[in-house]
């Protein structure tokens, strides 16, 4: 290889000129002709029946094309529901969200009805005098309350509101905690938040006769199970759905999610024969993107005299909202990562998972996480406080160090491979934020603040958490007869800089020329699976996809060049898109044109040896996960 | 489709003439009339600060205002930032080299709310800037990269006029 090394060196991102010129494309930038806007009727009830829908007036607004509500849509429905729950054998019911309300709402801002227009402003106009009668039903807000035998039911033709219930367990709890020296126990209620990515959700969706294809861009993480979503709801063939991801303003977990507005858009654009837009305003997103965190926790944490841990246990409720829109696995992180950065020999969890009236919960920017950190960290302090040991100093004496590792967890991930923390100075690191934010002459600041009349406290925490959630993501690598690398993946991009990386791996085998290569992301047609951007696991698992197709590409460019030039393999490099010689820049060849050669022409052989491409397709996979630890510090 | 208006105006040195429906605010009438999609909107409610334009080198919010105020004022969008095709303004290669941002929603925001910002303050303190932009949110960035930028190009204004 030869001097330059674009990986791991300091990179302008590519993808920063049109977004620093306002030359992007965004969901909202695209203009398609003849397209025409949708908005969204919504609950403003938690709980209710529908009664009646009257669109009469609506319809009288020139320029309103349609309003359609569940029964308009169900003849084009395959199912009508949208099934994506990850499997759990956890579940004790069956929420999945109906493509529209189904005669009773179940959370405000529940979308009753599409209305489409020649304009956002008239679909808007529309909407508010869709005229719907309710009976208002009781709601169930509190997750805490829902539990209960004797609670009201969220949804009227639920058995309760459980919607699933699992639990941890390892080590000797019971005897542990009867004999321990120290019980400190803690109710802790961890709140509701939003994503509020700063860009919204939104779908532009048309069908072309000529190619009988629905189109879909979506502002969404994953290209491919919203295709996946779609070919099961609507009953069509694979080849019939594609779905693109423009630039995406953000997405923190919940543009993970397929909504019922994604499927509502494209079947009004099916129906109506026309491109039609939907972009969620502000005041949606508070509504009806999903959203994250409400968690009760009854916890207990068994220390000795010395504050060393000895188990912990409790109950965690959590709140899942209305309908699964994910699945149980915030719950689940939350109660897999309580321990991880200490040594605690006994854990026992109990975890119910509580349907009420509220939007839908699914990850945000941690998927449960943080809720378990914040736990373990507050009965760290608690134990310190009680004890009257530092606060740091409890945490020394637990944390794992680093000469205890491999440290295998008695604990398994969702996928059932087990949770061994292979490396890390977790101590080091904790040490390093104290000393950066100031730790030990704290209290000198507190007091003197204090004489000023502000109140400063500081609070830090430890982590370890997993990333580079498997199983693969696809990447193919092709040089075109162009010279152009080519790099498709099922990645999403969301802001992370997913083109700028993949471009430096490939970059680095095939002629460190990051100008040189288009990255196609976010697009179901680029390659035939993908899973999309979550989890911090796209530079594990596309990044190594990437590697792995650029290598063989490297070689068979390389094989293909020598044959041509009749020269040995050895003696050629690649600069650029030019194969030479080693220091002999007279005898060299353009990469398009040795991907031309084995590109095939009709009756002439392909060079001896050679399969027909200039291309590689790999799917790097990996199941387990990869433990990242940090330590958060902050005075305030 | 309401009540309309003639307005003319000028966007990014060029002059335009258009017949405009009075509700339209100005954001949805510079992305949807003009094709100058560069101006976000991020919540239409004045709070996010993506929309921001600058009038007659003033910061507005474009969502907060109608299109017909905007009527014979002289405008500058993010599209016309930079001095040419290949030339970058140095505040726009500041946020390159420093990270100022990610997913670049609310980038048009921060560049023109800083640009009137760094004429008014051509040499200011890190705590200036974080109030000056204030009223713009960023949920990728987490600011630092945006302050380190604003103060690198606070650099480089003043190193290019010689002072
Ligand atoms: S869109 Fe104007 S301030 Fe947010
Ligand atoms: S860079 Fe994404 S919101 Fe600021």
């Amino acid at each position: 290889m030869s001097g330059w090394k674009v990986f791991g060196s300091l990179e302008k991102r590519l993808e920063d000129p049109s977004l620093l010129r306002g030359v992007g494309r965004f969901l909202d930038d695209i203009q398609v002709s003849g397209m025409l806007h949708a908005a969204f009727v919504r609950s403003p009830h938690s709980h209710a029946r529908i009664l009646h829908i009257d669109s009469n007036s609506a319809l009288t607004i020139e320029g309103v094309r349609a309003v359609y509500t569940l029964d308009d849509l169900r003849p084009y429905l395959n199912n009508k529901r949208l099934v994506v729950g990850l499997p759990s054998p956890s579940y004790k019911q069956e929420l999945d969200r109906p493509a529209l309300a189904d005669k009773e709402v179940v959370y405000v801002g529940e979308p009753i009805a599409i209305v489409v227009a020649e304009s956002r402003y008239l679909a808007e106009d529309a909407a508010a005098i869709v005229n719907i009668e309710y009976e208002i039903l009781p709601a169930v807000s509190d997750c805490r309350l829902a539990v209960e035998k004797s609670s009201i039911l969220a949804h009227t033709q639920s058995p309760h509101n459980i919607l699933a219930q699992f639990d941890m367990r390892y080590g000797e709890v019971e005897s542990t905690f009867d004999n321990a020296s120290y019980i400190f126990k803690e109710n802790i209620w961890q709140h509701r938040g939003g994503s509020h990515s700063i860009e919204c959700r939104g779908a532009v969706s048309f069908y072309e006769p000529t190619e009988d294809l629905v189109t879909l861009y979506s502002s969404t993480q994953s290209a491919h199970t919203a295709k996946n979503i779609l070919i099961d709801m609507l009953g069509f063939d694979e080849n019939k759905v594609r779905v693109i991801i423009p630039d995406v303003g953000g997405g923190f977990g919940p543009k993970l999610v397929f909504y019922q507005e994604d499927v509502s858009v494209v079947l009004a654009a099916m129906i109506l024969g026309k491109p039609v837009k939907w972009v969620e305003d502000r005041r949606e997103h508070f509504i009806s993107t999903t959203q994250e965190r409400d968690q009760f926790w009854e916890v207990e944490i068994a220390v000795d005299g010395e504050g060393q841990i000895l188990g912990l246990r409790g109950s965690m409720v959590h709140d899942h909202g209305a309908y699964t829109a994910r699945g149980i696995n915030l719950a689940f992180n939350s109660a897999l990562i309580v321990s991880l950065p200490y040594k605690v020999p006994c854990y026992f969890l109990e975890v119910l998972l509580a349907v009420t009236n509220k939007v839908p919960v699914t990850p945000v920017r941690g998927a449960g996480h943080p809720q378990g950190i914040f736990v373990m960290e507050r009965l760290l302090d608690r134990v310190a406080r009680e004890l009257g040991i530092d606060r740091a100093e409890i945490r020394r004496k637990n944390l794992i160090k680093s000469d205890q590792m491999p440290f295998k967890k008695e604990l398994e991930t969702r996928g059932g491979s087990p949770v061994i923390l292979d490396s890390g100075d977790y101590l080091s690191c904790m040490e390093q934020a104290l000393e950066k934010v100031g730790y030990r002459d704290f209290s000198v600041r507190k007091e003197k603040a204090l004489k000023e009349g502000k109140y400063v406290g500081l609070g830090f925490a430890n982590y370890v958490k997993g990333t580079g959630r498997g199983p693969f993501e696809t990447v193919k690598v092709k040089v075109g007869t162009s010279g152009k690398i080519l790099v498709y993946s099922g990645a999403a991009a969301m802001g992370q800089s997913t083109r700028t990386m993949l471009s430096q791996i490939v970059a680095d085998f095939l002629g460190g020329d990051v100008e040189n290569i288009n990255v196609i992301t976010g697009d179901s047609s680029a390659v035939p699976i993908g899973i999309g951007g979550s989890a911090s696991r796209q530079t594990v698992t596309a990044g190594s996809s990437a590697l792995l197709a650029a290598k063989e590409v490297r070689n068979k460019l390389l094989k293909v060049a020598a044959t041509l030039l009749e020269v040995s393999e050895e003696d050629l490099e690649i600069n650029g898109r030019q194969i030479n010689v080693k220091g002999v820049n007279e005898i060299k060849m353009d990469i398009g044109e040795v991907a031309h050669a084995v590109a095939g022409t009709p009756g002439y052989a392909l060079p001896p040896g050679f399969e027909p491409g200039m291309e590689s397709t790999k799917n790097f996979i990996v199941d387990d996960l990869t433990f990242v630890n940090g330590t958060v510090a902050v005075e305030v | 489709m309401g009540e309309t208006r003639k307005i003319s105006l000028t966007v990014n040195g060029k002059s335009y003439e258009e017949e405009v429906e009075v509700r339209f605010h100005l954001a949805d009438f510079l992305r949807q009339k003009l094709g100058l999609t560069g101006t976000h909107l991020g919540c239409e409610h004045g709070v996010c600060g993506a929309c921001t334009i600058l009038m007659n080198g003033k910061s507005v919010r474009s969502c907060l205002m109608l299109a017909v105020q905007a009527d014979g004022q002289e405008l500058t969008t993010i599209e016309g930032i930079a001095p040419s095709e290949d030339e970058m303004h140095p505040l726009q290669e500041a946020f390159r080299d420093n990270h100022g941002l990610q997913c670049g929603f609310c980038t048009p925001g921060m560049l023109t709310t800083l640009l009137e910002f760094l004429e008014d303050n051509p040499d200011p303190s890190e705590e200036e800037v974080r109030i000056a932009i204030s009223g713009n949110l960023c949920r990728c960035t987490g600011y630092q990269g945006i302050v380190a930028a604003a103060l690198d190009a606070a650099q480089r204004l003043r190193d290019a006029k010689g002072v």
